[in-house]
């Protein structure tokens, strides 16, 4: 189960990675959801895939027996939303992009660039 | 009617663990209140300045009890120590916060002439405020998965304060920063993973308990090499810092001021809670072998790379954001001395680098108010309208190059003096490397000033704008600060050998008298 759990985590990380690297913004968005996916996948496994029982203490007894580990449960749950919220931001300004610049290539896109670039002409030249 | 003892002592005690939320809770609630406001924005201005005042004092009074009474623990939720999430502010947490109160206020006060209502309708108050509780949340919290919420939490914040205008150049720009960060982001979230499924915590005195007691593991040397590749990334440190200066420009310049101030400084802080900590860099046997090298390396290629690529510029902020990165990297030098005085001079130098970023950028702004652009050739002879304000602007420039009395100097002097006592084998290379970035910083800012400032104007018959008395306040405000904390060096090193001294588990654990339950009846 573990040795599954690695491979998928792996290739969804390789995946994303990949994707990531592309010059297609929609692609890297894709990619970089890709890749919290991937995270998610860890930091579910690193607390351990054992039991399916909830973390509860029976009543009359001191000790928790045998029980699954809610710590990673909730990281995974709080990663989930800051994944889905910067996902959604940045797919957010990839259509700003698009509708300001008409690209959505990252070697295309250059108004930051251009704004302050030093080997552009200066304001004292064109005058 | 009278409290008995206990109940009073109870009260205090509730009080003074309380005080360790207020500067998350007063700008994280004015937050709020400024988003209902968000059509009034005179009276969305007056909650925020409020709300940053309170801040401020908030923290000065952390900084002041945690001097005098130790470090502050909350519990949240009322589980004991590790099971509970855990604010905890000592003395480096209250130094630090309280320097970002100063730095927000500086650039509220700047804001009441940059910041119009167009720009507040577009949501600039809310979002300054999330972002200094953001911040603030950064120094206070125990846990190492709380930071990584506060780190989004400020990422989120910034690139809505970077597109407030929604310039296409600001739009390219949030989108580089986005996308890094957000790879940043996961690197972080990975090495968090594994270091729980590690050690089984992630409160950060437990986990530094914890790994100290066991055999070093490929796990944690890989935990450790992830955090510090997001951690490297959000500080802005070569090789990963070029989307910093792709960005940090576009952005009105109130924004950049408060983004150069903060936030890279608290990923170096959340390096030094790591690294220091948990892993314990400059304590006996490290956990992870290797790490202060490779520290130095990133450090020195940062500074010259940064300086050299700040010297090519002709936009102010473009200059000034190489600056940012390269400032960064003294702090990191600190940091690479494993040692206690090197971490105790990169927390001054951290306090000593955000108030002066803050004060350039906040001063780029107003030169381009008076000389109409930030392109340095178009500019010239500021100084026959605005002496004063080139006075100011040249104490701001001085001190980041490291000239006496400023606390600019100190803080190259201490990380150079903890550089000669380290037992570091790198030391005598990171310290050349730190004077000829120095010399370079002096000369990018001599230029800068003489551009600005002193020469003869290129546009001959153009007369500078006047500057408003608001503008002029918040650099005024950090060149004070600068000034002060450079004549004030005493106190101010104390302060950092003490927040320096608290990186030890021993040291941050006991909290006695101090910590309470809040939530659960005792």
């Amino acid at each position: 189960m573990s040795v599954l759990y690695a491979v998928v985590a792996a290739s969804l990380f390789g995946c994303g990675l990949y994707m990531v690297l592309s010059r297609h913004i929609v692609r890297m968005v894709l990619g970089l959801s890709l890749l919290t996916t991937a995270v998610n996948l860890v930091l579910f496994q690193a607390g351990r895939i054992r039991s399916t029982q909830p973390p509860i203490i029976a009543e009359g007894v001191e000790v928790l027996g045998d029980s699954a580990d809610p710590v990673p449960q909730a990281l995974v749950l709080t990663a989930i939303v800051i994944g889905f919220a910067l996902t959604v931001i940045l797919a957010a300004l990839a259509l700003r992009a698009w509708r300001g610049d008409g690209t959505l290539r990252s070697d295309e896109l250059h108004s930051a660039r251009d704004l302050g670039d030093p080997l552009a002409p200066g304001p004292d030249v064109d005058h | 009617m009278t409290l008995s003892r206990r109940g009073r002592t109870l009260i205090t005690d509730a009080l003074a663990a309380g005080l360790a939320i207020w500067p998350v809770v007063i700008p994280l609630s004015a937050a709020a209140l400024t988003l209902l406001l968000r059509r009034w924005p005179a009276l969305q201005r007056g909650v925020m300045e409020i709300a940053v005042v309170a801040m401020l004092v908030a923290a000065a009074l952390l900084l002041v009890r945690t001097r005098s009474g130790g470090a502050i623990v909350m519990k949240f939720g009322g589980w004991e120590r590790p099971y509970s999430v855990t604010f905890v502010a000592d003395v480096l947490s209250a130094a630090l916060c309280t320097t970002a109160g100063i730095v927000a206020l500086a650039v509220a006060v700047f804001a009441r002439a940059d910041v119009r209502a167009r720009r507040r309708r577009a949501g600039f108050d809310p979002m300054f405020l999330g972002m200094l509780a953001a911040v603030n949340g950064a120094f206070l919290t125990g846990d190492l998965f709380n930071l990584y919420v506060w780190f989004e939490l400020m990422l989120v914040t910034a690139l809505g304060l970077v597109t407030l205008d929604r310039r296409r150049a600001q739009i390219d720009g949030a989108i580089r920063y986005a996308a890094m960060s957000m790879m940043g982001a996961t690197f972080m979230l990975v090495g968090i993973g594994l270091l729980y499924g590690e050690a089984g915590t992630l409160d950060l005195v437990h986990l530094s308990v914890t790994l100290a007691g066991r055999a070093p593991s490929v796990t944690t040397s890989v935990a450790a090499y992830l955090l510090l590749t997001g951690l490297v990334l959000k500080a802005g440190l070569f090789p990963l810092f070029f989307w910093l200066p792709a960005s940090y420009h576009t952005a009105p310049i109130s924004v950049s001021a408060a983004l150069a101030g903060l936030l890279t400084k608290v990923a170096f802080y959340a390096c030094l809670r790591v690294f220091v900590l948990v892993f314990g860099v400059g304590r006996g046997v490290p956990v992870v072998s290797g790490l202060p090298t490779l520290f130095a390396l990133l450090a020195a290629a940062t500074m010259l790379v940064s300086v050299l690529a700040a010297i090519a510029q002709v936009d102010v902020r473009r200059l000034l954001a190489f600056h940012v990165v390269g400032q960064v990297a003294y702090l990191m030098m600190g940091l690479a001395l494993a040692s206690r005085a090197g971490s105790g001079a990169a927390i001054f130098y951290t306090m000593h680098t955000m108030l002066v970023q803050t004060g350039l950028f906040l001063g780029a702004g107003a030169i381009a108010r008076a000389g109409g652009g930030y392109d340095l050739r178009g500019l010239g002879a500021l100084i026959r309208e605005h002496p004063r304000f080139s006075a100011l602007f040249a104490v701001l420039a001085l001190s980041i190059s490291g000239v006496p009395p400023l606390s600019g100097f100190w803080a190259k002097a201490f990380v150079i003096d903890a550089a000669f006592r380290s037992e570091s084998p790198v030391a005598v290379w990171l310290v050349a490397v730190a004077v000829v970035t120095g010399f370079l910083t002096l000369y990018s800012m001599s230029v800068l000033w003489t551009q600005a400032f002193w020469r003869r104007r290129t546009r001959e018959g153009h007369v500078a704008r006047p500057i408003p008395p608001a503008m002029v306040a918040g650099v005024a405000l950090l060149a004070a600060c600068t000034l002060g904390l450079g004549l004030a060096i005493e106190p101010a090193v104390r302060l950092s050998r003490d927040a320096a001294a608290q990186l030890r588990p021993d040291a941050a654990m006991p909290n006695v008298g101090a910590s309470v339950d809040t939530g659960r009846p005792r």
